[in-house]
């Protein structure tokens, strides 16, 4: 713990401040900061114009077909749910457990999270053959005076989704209320002023204000650390409950969960060392909290590759004809390459973290994280589609082959996220100055 | 397949192709028709009525009932009275009615392609008669396709009477020359055969086509289907000799893939296996049936053959007459010396044989004139085009391959301007006659009413002769050398005459599973030798003439022979079918029209992208499409679970159940493409297909094994635990009270989570708006379906509409819906009767008693879905004492 707070003693409880708030209201924006936003934008562009092109002619214009009904679509929904587990993980579950180091990061993780979780949200509507009729599958009273079908997992996902979307919200939002009055009160123009106060909520920082916000952190925490667990689970259920070797697999829910988190904090890490690098966040976001990270990398990654295991040896121990052919074809088969690329990114890859020097260095967790963001999505597109392509009937088997409006969907995806978060970190504190400041209190007094 | 793009060009032929219809489309024929059987007292809006009719694809009639939806045609079922139909369809007879409403039908008269008027015709052809008068008709000549039609003969006859020096022509590509010049060796003139296959106890087919494009095919499948149906621990064996895939190759016990010149030697050489195969044809009352493709010698011999083991087979005279042969008519017009020639159907400038030249023939020609339902590439070469009514809009009378005549009747007012052939015809004659009026003098001495209520005339069968055998030469097999080219006609598009057919295109082929395409098929081995796999391209040398075609490898196939499928690369067919496939008609020759030898094949660069909807052919050891030999019928096991934690569910009513059984089908198509005109399925396109995107709700998976072919036609298995049902979010996919699982297409809201769960992958996606637009189609829609748009799921429903036809007859009456009151659109166009349809409630059902067979078995049944759709194994009956094939 002191190794984490050590470089805080440069600080003081106001150059902390000036230093976080200055990034959003003094500094102009630099240039690598105007084109990176100028790239995002032109894919959240690209992003746009493929939903609109599918709204306009459907979902014949992705690669999907019969027997591959799922593409893209789902294994994009199923990656940026997961992306958005580690905020909540950082922020609701290292709060409980008293981890002031998560202090740092959990300001942006949770940005990332709700971002993440929200593009995810976008995709199961881009899915349908009918998206303008994606709230049929919420339960609202109606002349039809039907519900949804109560034992689809799609509806399940509704709920967890909706539930971890608004939970995730608060959280953020709650949490950001004093930086909110901190930045109203430093911000030097009328209109900053009005925008800062407004979401502030007339925040003074009085005791009163101090214990009840400090109770409903802690409850939202308490709410929030189910969630985390509860929201991957039910989205594996969408694979788990179907009969499809390659879906149907009671491994599921803590393999989905930790490949979530696997995900989740190989996207903390993409997004804090750039972060910090530009920023010059040295002090507050630390070598020793890059370490933390990639430790809880490494061990996401075994309880992952403990998944693919025990799967193959299902397969086989259940002596199931179609099981065994579905491994056989995950091995070997037409998307063979796609399988040893995700057992290399997401296994062998990360054994470099092993080594002290490997997790201290930044760089090499910059290429770890793109390399296990990368083979996690190549899971999630292996499950979805590879399970499908060889299933019962070989009469009806067949390949995805993804077009080009599902790269620009997916990579303008990608883009998008990039965009808010380009927004973000200069419209919102992107590291939380209350709790710092707190930190460097304490760090002062011991 | 693009949609039309609303342009103002566009959107003036679209308002005036409506009013055309709303004026035109729903119009009678001015002479009383008169429905089939039950005539209500009045025309009820929502109930069909069924005509009976006929048509001829291959050769002769197949009489048909079709339903009149308001005055629209929208649906072809069989005429169970009728000899080349047994109640059954072909795929053609199916796809007929789209061709009846395909937009892009000829619709005006054309002068050297400028529209004009029939008046402007008939003033030409009138000049060009009153000049051949006074050379008593030299110089007129007519070439027709199909003369099976006794007033069509009647009126040729007329018009050889008033022009005694014209010349009637005959040319069909897909004709009989071999067996008829085959009977004339054996018996001194030309008698077609009659298979009596239902009593044969074995067949050995020699390059027979009899189930796949044979004129009495859909007869021949119904007796095969009994024959094959075991009794007594005995059942019909059937022998293949065949030299390209056939549905008779994928139904036979022992197959051998051969050449022509091969299968020739091998009836002369007679080997172990002949004298094993002969034995017990001898013992078992067997049959010998020549192809097409053999020499009139082999055909003779097989005569003879069949005479000595006493086979079941009579001899009749042939439903047309013969006429004078295609070359002759080329040769006077080359010579400059034909000054009239009409052309009555057909399209001999794209399928005469490729040394003749035709074209340039034609070109000599001073007044040509041809009558077709499309501006195809004869008409564009012709002097005159004249549109023909579809045989659903014009009276007229075929005969059945077995002689039986039926009346042609139509079911509509023509759509366009066209005329019939007998309309023609008159014309020529001097009569001015109407073809209604031409049909009745040809049949004056019947009962009309009952023949147009029946679809047939009764009595009208030829009768079996009397023959004896003459001595002639044997069969001289030429020596192989070189390749063999194999052609044959497309089992979808015909000779191209359906090339504008969507349906058909995309309509599976039987063998290969290719939609929108042919290809050269070639074995195995042969691609070894050529070191080319599918898609790979062939430069083929036949004379010398040349094609460059995609080659298909193919179990089926013989070695070091092509098999070529006739009726692609059109040029004129219409959007649909320009520049489909390869044209084999180009290296076709009048002398050798089905197999030519000394062919060179090598590989050519390239590549060509295939459209099939079954990618991987083998079962992976998987049982799904089931067999069991004939001997161990009782050592079947059929698996099926009946587990459950939870009670069944009661059915107090019906409880709807199909049975298919592997054993009778022939996997012909018919079911797919019946349920296709039945159920609104849209085409998609070759692209969509390549991306698995196809819509038939009845496909039949192929699956090769060993040496055998086994076909399995898969619809919705209706699942009591439907896999479907419990992973819709929106109750889309929901279970009936008698058990349906049935597809609510306004609920949907495309998750397609059915589909992933479906094990059957039966369900069908509207992945874009898959339905064409143009008005026509749409007057062919089937009225009690919804036409579905994209971005929902669809399947196969039972035919619900069907049901619920029968239900609201039943309550009408207070009594239960019977059984065989509901027949599905695929059971009543099988011409095997390979699918059984009825309630399970009752006990004494076809289906209740189909399912109790020993052989009965769900597919993938371990799976616990408890189908509705059952199958009943295949049986495989070989020769103990024969190893081969």
């Amino acid at each position: 713990m002191a190794d984490v707070a050590a470089p805080l003693r440069r600080w003081s409880y106001a150059s902390v401040s000036d230093k976080i708030a200055d990034i959003v209201l003094a500094r102009r924006a630099s240039w690598p900061w105007v084109v990176a936003f100028l790239i995002s934008m032109i894919g959240t562009v690209a992003f746009v114009g493929a939903i609109g092109w599918l709204f306009l002619r459907g979902i014949g214009i992705w690669g999907v077909n019969i027997p591959t009904a799922w593409g893209f679509a789902i294994a994009n929904f199923v990656w940026w749910i997961g992306i958005g587990h580690a905020g909540t993980f950082i922020s609701a579950i290292l709060l409980l457990l008293r981890q002031t180091w998560r202090t740092s990061i959990n300001r942006f993780a949770e940005a990332m999270t709700l971002f993440a979780a929200g593009i995810a949200g976008i995709f199961p509507i881009l899915h349908l053959g009918r998206p303008w009729f994606f709230y049929w599958l919420v339960p609202y009273p109606n002349v039809m005076e039907l519900w949804p079908q109560w034992r689809s997992a799609l509806v399940w996902d509704i709920f967890a989704i909706s539930t971890y979307l608004i939970v995730s919200l608060l959280f953020w939002y709650i949490g950001l209320v004093p930086d909110l009055a901190t930045l109203r009160d430093r911000a030097g123009t009328r209109a900053r002023q009005v925008v800062y106060g407004l979401l502030a909520l007339g925040w003074r920082g009085e005791a009163r204000h101090w214990a009840r916000f400090e109770t409903v952190y802690l409850l939202l925490a308490g709410l929030a650390t189910p969630l985390v667990v509860s929201v991957h689970s039910v989205v594996s259920l969408d694979f788990a409950i179907a009969i499809v070797p390659g879906y149907h697999s009671t491994v599921f829910p803590p393999y989905f969960v930790a490949g979530a988190l696997f995900s989740g904090f190989a996207m903390v890490l993409t997004l804090a060392i750039p972060l910090r690098h530009f920023f010059r966040l040295h002090d507050f976001i630390t070598d020793r909290h890059l370490e933390n990270a990639a430790k809880i990398l490494l061990a996401c990654g075994w309880i992952v590759a403990y998944g693919y295991f025990i799967e193959t040896f299902t397969a086989f121990y259940s002596g199931d004809e179609f099981e065994i052919a579905m491994v056989k074809d995950r091995l070997l088969g037409f998307y063979g390459p796609v399988y040893w690329t995700v057992l290399a990114c997401n296994i062998v890859v990360p054994q470099i973290l092993w080594w002290r020097a490997a997790r201290r260095s930044a760089w090499t967790l910059l290429a770890v994280s793109l390399v296990v963001n990368l083979g996690m999505w190549l899971e999630r597109v292996m499950i979805v589609v590879q399970s499908m392509h060889h299933d019962f009937m070989p009469s009806a088997w067949g390949n995805f082959i993804p077009t080009a409006w599902d790269w620009i969907t997916f990579f303008g995806s990608i883009a998008f996220f990039a965009f808010l978060f380009l927004l973000f970190v200069r419209a919102l504190p992107a590291i939380s100055i209350f709790e710092m400041r707190e930190l460097v209190l304490e760090e002062k007094k011991s | 397949m693009s949609p039309i793009r609303l342009t103002r060009r566009n959107f003036l032929k679209l308002g005036a192709a409506a009013a055309a219809l709303a004026t035109g489309a729903c119009s009678r024929p001015r002479e009383a028709i008169v429905p089939y059987a039950h005539q209500p007292e009045n025309e009820l809006p929502g109930v069909p009525r069924f005509y009976a009719t006929a048509a001829c694809f291959v050769g002769a009639a197949e009489g048909m009932l079709v339903e009149s939806n308001a005055g629209r045609p929208t649906k072809v079922e069989g005429n169970p009275g009728h000899p080349g139909s047994l109640g059954a369809t072909s795929v053609h007879g199916q796809a007929s009615v789209l061709e009846l409403w395909d937009p892009e039908r000829s619709k005006v008269p054309r002068q050297r392609g400028q529209p004009a008027t029939r008046g402007a015709l008939e003033r030409d052809i009138a000049d060009a008669l009153v000049r051949l008068r006074e050379r008593g008709g030299e110089g007129l000549r007519l070439l027709v396709r199909d003369a099976s039609s006794p007033t069509l003969a009647r009126q040729l006859d007329g018009v050889v009477e008033r022009f005694p020096r014209a010349l009637v022509h005959r040319w069909d590509p897909l004709h009989r020359d071999r067996s008829r010049e085959g009977a004339r060796l054996a018996f001194g003139r030309p008698l077609e055969p009659l298979y009596r296959i239902e009593q044969a106890g074995a067949i050995l087919s020699l390059d027979s086509r009899f189930l796949d494009d044979h004129p009495y095919r859909l007869n021949h499948a119904r007796q095969f289907a009994r024959a094959r149906m075991p009794r007594d621990g005995r059942m019909c064996r059937l022998y293949a000799l065949e030299s390209a895939p056939s549905l008779v190759g994928a139904m036979a016990d022992h197959r051998f893939a051969m050449s022509v010149p091969a299968i020739e030697a091998w009836l002369v050489e007679k080997n172990a296996a002949y004298d094993t195969i002969f034995k017990d044809l001898k013992q078992n009352r067997g049959v010998i049936l020549a192809g097409e493709a053999l020499s009139p010698q082999a055909h003779a011999l097989a005569h003879r053959l069949n005479a000595e083991l006493g086979a079941p087979v009579a001899y009749i005279e042939p439903s047309e007459r013969e006429l004078r042969p295609l070359p002759e008519l080329v040769q006077a017009m080359r010579g400059g010396a034909v000054e009239l020639l009409v052309i009555l159907d057909g399209n001999p400038a794209y399928d005469a044989p490729a040394e003749l030249d035709f074209t340039a023939a034609l070109a000599r020609v001073a007044l040509s004139v041809h009558l077709s339902l499309y501006d195809d590439e004869t008409s564009a070469r012709c002097t005159w085009h004249l549109p023909s009514t579809h045989f659903m809009e014009h009276w007229s009378d075929a005969r059945a391959f077995d002689g039986t005549a039926a009346i042609v009747q139509p079911l509509i007012a023509p759509l366009y301007a066209g005329v019939s052939p007998h309309e023609l015809l008159s014309l020529l004659s001097g009569e001015h006659k109407s073809a209604y009026d031409l049909v009745r003098e040809t049949w004056r001495h019947i009962d009309w009413d009952a023949a147009l209520r029946q679809g047939v005339i009764r009595g009208s069968a030829s009768r079996p002769l009397q023959v004896s055998l003459r001595g002639f030469s044997r069969p001289k097999p030429a020596p192989e050398q070189g390749w063999q080219v194999r052609f044959v006609a497309d089992e979808a598009v015909l000779d191209g005459r359906f090339a504008n057919s969507a349906w058909l295109q995309e309509l599976p082929r039987a063998d290969s599973k290719l939609t929108w395409d042919n290809a050269a098929l070639v074995s195995p081995n042969s691609a070894k030798v050529l070191g080319v796999a599918t898609g790979d391209v062939l430069d083929i040398l036949l004379g010398a003439r040349t094609l460059r075609a995609p080659a298909w490898v193919t179990p089926a196939q013989a070695d070091m022979s092509l098999t070529l499928p006739l009726g692609y690369g059109r040029s004129r067919a219409g959007a649909i079918g320009n520049g489909v496939g390869i044209d084999a008609f180009t290296l076709r020759t009048h002398a050798e029209p089905w197999s030519a030898g000394g062919a060179q094949v090598t590989k050519a660069p390239g590549r060509h992208e295939f459209a099939t909807t079954q990618n991987h052919a083998r079962m992976e050891g998987r049982e799904l499409a089931r067999h069991v030999g004939l001997a161990h019928i009782d050592s079947f096991a059929s698996k099926k679970p009946n587990t459950s934690l939870y009670p069944g569910w009661p059915y107090d009513g019906y409880r709807w159940a199909m049975s298919i059984d592997l054993n009778a089908c022939i996997g012909c198509n018919a079911c797919t493409i019946a349920c296709q005109a039945e159920n609104n399925i849209p085409t998609v396109g070759k692209e969509q297909v390549i991306a698995g995107r196809e819509m038939h709700w009845i496909r039949v998976d192929r699956y090769y094994e060993e040496r055998r072919t086994l076909f399995q036609p898969v619809p919705c298995m209706h699942c009591e635990n439907a896999p479907c049902e419990y992973v819709c979010p929106v109750e889309a996919s929901v279970h009936d009270s008698e058990g349906l699982n049935v597809q609510v297409y306004n609920r949907c809201v495309g998750t397609r989570f059915c589909s992933q769960n479906c094990p059957y992958k039966v369900r069908r996606f509207n992945f874009l708006d898959y339905q064409r637009k143009e008005e026509e189609l749409k007057a062919q829609r089937n009225p009690e379906v919804t036409v579905r748009m994209r971005g929902v799921m669809e399947k196969c429903t039972y035919c619900v509409q069907r049901i619920t036809r029968a239900r609201i007859e039943a309550e009408k009456q207070g009594r239960r819906i019977g059984d065989g009151e509901v027949v599905t659109a695929c059971q009543a166009a099988c011409p095997t009767s390979a699918i059984v349809f009825g309630d399970l409630n009752d006990k004494e059902s076809e289906v209740s008693k189909a399912k109790t067979s020993p052989l009965d078995y769900d597919l993938l049944g371990e799976l616990n879905t408890r189908p509705r759709t059952s199958y009943a194994a295949r049986i495989v009956n070989r020769n103990p004492e024969l190893k081969d094939g």
